[in-house]
């Protein structure tokens, strides 16, 4: 038997990364179902009219309405918000994957295509917070 | 009888699907990715011929939204048409299923311990589509052909929502589905193929991790008689791959099916498409 609490313990443990928890669905349940509502033509349509008003349909928390409007995407991770879902705002917005998922790296989407040309992002540094930590290796450590 | 005849893998990348649809797969940028597929296209046209693929996949917020999270699910309807996932539907063909199978299926796993959960009516999106793309029609541009050459049934994995199911448990459930296909009394010629990876992430800092070597040793160990990957827990999958390489859990639902040993039919990988390593493996089982 897997014991419950080290595994989720372990799932914190990778940095630059949210795992898609059962506390994160919970606490994004309302930000994702909102986020799915604009696979459907006449809500997209609604939502780039009034944003604002579109959202006020739905029980976001202050922190998510604002995180939504102003597309900070590193910030709806941490607010509950999962990549597929998030997909669906940005793709209203007309960005493709690479440009929305390059937005939360730091980077410009030039510079991170040109890194996944050269091979990707490697590994080394990038395995564990704790790791980082005890190496006095910080890169990425958060 | 119903007989599992082979394995295939493959990454499911939305992009490949659109280099598809936008007849782009020749450009200098995709032709490396798409060149990896002709072995095998040109196999399941002139060899293989499967009646039924059992497609192993998983939804991307498209059929399933948070309402409804089931960790198994297989789809016994007649069909199963393309999603439209925000930006209107891949203009390839209506999924013909094959529900007599895909009922037997699901009553035989449920009687061998495996809690499935049954679709009656699903949309299917690019994780079920790319790699009937990647796998059918014959000609070098890679034309999707007016119908898909054989029925397919859906096999749904949550791999979205933690924690998705072990790939010990993937692994097993492939033995039933084998075992399952091996009871159903008509002459079919099944493949079973699993989907999604290689390594990728697609979110946050860490986004766009791939890792070459980790993805190579984990197709080798989908070859021959050894059973290692049974026992790579979900945080090797993320802390090696990326968040979102846990897709490759399917792949063993897929290597489970074939059973004790498989042969290798032919192996492909590229980096990158979009923000994805490919990864394609074919495989037979060796009696």
């Amino acid at each position: 038997m897997t014991d419950i609490h080290a595994y989720f313990a372990e799932l914190e443990d990778i940095p630059g990364t949210r795992v898609y928890t059962g506390k994160r669905a919970r606490e994004g349940y309302h930000l994702n179902q909102f986020a799915m509502s604009l696979m459907k033509a006449d809500n997209r349509a609604r939502w780039k009219a009034d944003e604002a008003a579109y959202l006020a349909d739905w029980h976001l928390t202050d922190e998510q309405r604002k995180a939504v409007l102003s597309r900070d995407y590193n910030r709806l991770l941490d607010l509950g918000g999962n990549i597929y879902f998030l997909a669906k705002m940005f793709s209203t917005d007309g960005l493709s994957f690479v440009q929305a998922v390059s937005t939360m790296t730091g980077m410009s989407v030039e510079d991170y295509q040109a890194m996944m040309v050269a091979g990707g992002r490697s590994a080394v540094g990038q395995r564990s917070i704790r790791a980082n930590a005890a190496s006095g290796d910080n890169k990425g450590a958060n | 009888m119903a007989r599992i005849t082979a394995g295939v893998a493959t990454s499911h990348i939305p992009a490949l699907g659109v280099a598809v649809d936008l007849g782009k797969t020749a450009e200098a940028y995709w032709a490396p990715a798409f060149a990896g597929y002709e072995w095998t296209r040109a196999w399941q046209a002139a060899e293989a011929k499967p009646d039924v693929v059992i497609l192993v996949f998983n939804d991307h917020a498209t059929a399933f939204d948070m309402k409804l999270i089931p960790t198994f699910a297989i789809g016994c309807a007649e069909r199963f048409v393309p999603a439209d996932e925000g930006w209107g539907p891949r203009p390839v063909p209506v999924v013909e299923g094959h529900p007599d199978l895909a009922w037997h299926i699901a009553q035989s796993l449920i009687l061998d311990e495996f809690d499935m959960t049954i679709i009656n009516d699903m949309d299917v999106d690019h994780g079920l589509t790319v790699p009937l793309s990647m796998n059918f029609g014959t000609d070098a541009a890679f034309t999707t052909p007016a119908a898909w050459p054989c029925k397919v049934i859906p096999l749904a994995v949550n791999v979205v929502t933690f924690p998705p199911p072990t790939g010990n448990r993937c692994w097993a459930l492939g033995e039933a589905v084998a075992r399952a296909v091996a009871s159903f009394p008509e002459d079919l010629n099944v493949q079973i193929w699993g989907t999604g990876g290689m390594s990728h992430q697609l979110q946050g800092p860490r986004a766009g991790l791939i890792n070459r070597d980790w993805d190579n040793g984990f197709l080798d160990g989908l070859i021959g008689d050894s059973d290692r990957l049974r026992h790579v827990p979900h945080i090797e999958y993320l802390r090696e791959t990326g968040s979102e390489g846990i897709e490759m859990v399917m792949w063993l639902v897929m290597r489970g099916a074939l059973g004790r040993e498989t042969r290798l039919l032919h192996r492909h990988y590229h980096v990158p498409a979009s923000n994805t390593a490919v990864g394609h493996i074919v495989l037979e089982p060796v009696a």
